[in-house]
């Protein structure tokens, strides 16, 4: 049971920071670009808020396995196939959770508006020196609500795992999957920890990161 | 002296911008004109943030955009004032005026600056605990500390009520005076350039209708200034005499000697003062004699134009044989027909006010809108 906690975890903290390095430059393109293609690449970051995760975890299974050229070189990096495997889950993770990440970046960029943004050029800073010394201070809530929602989503994540993880303790057996083999095995003390568990760490999650954001939006007023 | 040479060329909304100027390298360039004529646009044009695809600019032999170049904002000696203070909430007062000198590697002294600006007691506070007047100060003091080549400012007065506007156009007045950097003025409330400009660009739709030193331009009769109800002539008179029995000084300018109420000057000093068209009559013998009213300098009439249907603008210049500077006078149409005036011809110009600047709050209208 403390397998499948520990991998939980690490699973999310690992997953929450590669969403942060990859989401937020691409919050920041969605939230300045004018290409006319943006909203288009805004759909796809946004499919996994509809798409089934059976779906999603089905075409990462073949996008991954070894018959796709992407599953081959991904066989050569990590030495091993990638379904059913703890790096498959980041993968899949880190797809699955993007939405979460990147929406409240690019509100939250795009809340800040062009004004500081000129105003930092006209005071000699570079487009990337405005990215990190303005934008990324100034959306700071935006940034903390996202690796709140995408950790908390990766935990609270099922269907993709099953999908393309299967259910190997200690390699894929995440929390969920666990709770769902203790009720299969009538094993219902276990699933009432598991869910009680998961229960108030879902709660405290939210209501931590409203009073977070609540106390942030008064000190930036 | 250099000059800052400026043609732009855009396609906008409503109409097309076209703008071909030249501009002194010093002393504050005012562009003026009614709203969305276009002004902001041009501001921005200069400072790179808005790019034009024709385009030249170029300030002391430094070319910042011509056919084949194009440098970007952050790479331009340019200070910047925004309508708004926009400073950055994330930062404190003196971090936010050390930003800009960071990067720009600027020799300017932030212990110059924030004296000049009356910052030095504010510089441990949040930005969130200044006043509107506080803010755009620390904006300019932040545009400053840069050292820039040009100051461009986009109406930075028209977001303030207007205790804060009189609590900013002093430090504007002495900023000209101490710093060398030419200014470019954006504003549509020409109180603020009776006060601080010593050239004027006029611009409407998209199109500069005249450029020229604020005098001539006031009474150029092509423009709607000297037909407004609130027409004025505007001088910077050299303090020669002061009389400080009766509290007066008696300001030079070129053509006429100005008596003025002002007990506390030097002589020598440049004071700017503005008299009203509706305040200035005219009579062909000396008439002050007998009369409570103390300036009645000679002048020669230059032009005579109708300003609206009972009124009469007359355009005359300073001294005996016309060779002064520009002063307008606005009188009854009947008073006009009754004296018979003529261009070419000589006569008195009796001022009944003088409004100086900085002393005397009446020098600022009471808005229109």
């Amino acid at each position: 049971m403390g397998e499948a906690v520990s991998l939980t975890l690490k699973l999310a903290t690992i997953t929450t920071i590669i969403l942060l390095i990859v989401g937020t430059p691409l919050a920041w393109w969605l939230a300045r670009s004018k290409a006319w293609y943006k909203e288009m690449i805004g759909a796809v970051v946004a499919l996994p808020l509809v798409l089934p995760p059976t779906v999603l975890g089905f075409y990462l299974l073949l996008l991954l396995g070894p018959h796709s050229p992407i599953g081959q070189m991904a066989h050569m990096v990590f030495g091993h196939n990638l379904p059913f495997s703890f790096e498959g889950l980041v993968v899949g993770s880190v797809i699955y959770s993007l939405p979460f990440v990147v929406q409240p970046v690019r509100n939250a960029f795009e809340a800040i508006g062009t004004r500081p943004l000129e105003v930092a050029a006209t005071l000699r800073a570079s487009p990337l020196d405005i990215f990190f010394t303005i934008a990324l201070p100034l959306a700071r809530p935006g940034l903390i609500t996202g690796a709140v929602l995408g950790f908390a989503h990766t935990v609270g994540e099922f269907g993709v795992i099953l999908m393309i993880g299967g259910n190997i303790p200690g390699e894929t057996q995440v929390l969920s999957i666990a709770i769902y083999d203790y009720v299969e095995t009538m094993e219902w003390d276990k699933a009432h920890q598991l869910s009680a568990g998961m229960l108030i760490f879902s709660f405290l999650v939210i209501f931590i990161m409203m009073a977070v954001e609540k106390r942030m939006r008064k000190a930036n007023t | 002296m250099s000059l800052i040479r400026a043609e732009f060329c855009l396609k906008l909304d409503q109409f097309d911008l076209y703008a071909d100027l030249t501009i002194p390298s010093s002393g504050i360039t005012a562009i003026f004109g009614p709203s969305g004529c276009g002004k902001t646009t041009l501001l921005r044009c200069m400072a790179g943030l808005d790019r034009c695809d024709e385009g030249y600019f170029s300030i002391n032999d430094t070319i910042w955009q011509d056919n084949k170049s194009f440098t970007l904002p952050h790479k331009r000696a340019i200070g910047y004032v925004f309508q708004e203070a926009s400073l950055f909430p994330h930062l404190s007062v003196k971090q936010n005026l050390l930003y800009g000198q960071k990067r720009s590697k600027s020799t300017m002294a932030l212990d110059e600056i924030t004296q000049l600006l009356g910052l030095t007691d504010l510089l441990k506070r949040s930005t969130a605990k200044l006043s509107g007047g506080e803010r755009q100060r620390v904006a300019i003091a932040r545009a400053l500390l840069c050292d820039p080549a040009i100051l461009l400012m986009d109406e930075p007065l028209s977001a303030l009520d207007r205790f804060s506007k009189e609590e900013i156009l002093p430090y504007l007045d002495k900023l000209q005076k101490d710093l060398s950097i030419p200014i470019v003025y954006v504003t549509h409330d020409f109180s603020e350039i009776e006060r601080l400009a010593n050239q004027l660009i006029y611009m409407e739709r998209g199109l500069v209708k005249a450029q020229g030193p604020l005098g001539e331009l006031i009474s150029n009769p092509a423009l709607p200034l000297s037909t407004s109800p609130q027409a004025a002539s505007v001088f910077d008179g050299k303090v020669v005499d002061i009389d400080a029995e009766y509290g007066l000084a008696t300001l030079r300018v070129k053509g006429a000697d100005i008596i003025v109420s002002k007990n506390y000057t030097e002589l020598g000093s440049i004071h700017r003062f503005k008299v009203a068209a509706k305040d200035v009559g005219l009579c062909r013998n000396r008439a002050t004699e007998g009369s409570s009213i103390i300036n009645g300098p000679p002048a020669r009439i230059i032009r005579i134009e109708q300003a609206g249907p009972f009124k009469m603008n007359i355009l005359m210049k300073l001294g005996a044989e016309g060779d002064g500077e520009p002063l307008i006078a606005r009188i009854t149409r009947k008073s006009f027909d009754t004296l018979a005036l003529k261009e070419g011809e000589q006569v008195h110009a009796l001022i009944k006010g003088v409004a100086l600047n900085g002393s005397d709050p009446s020098f600022t209208y009471p808005r229109e809108d």
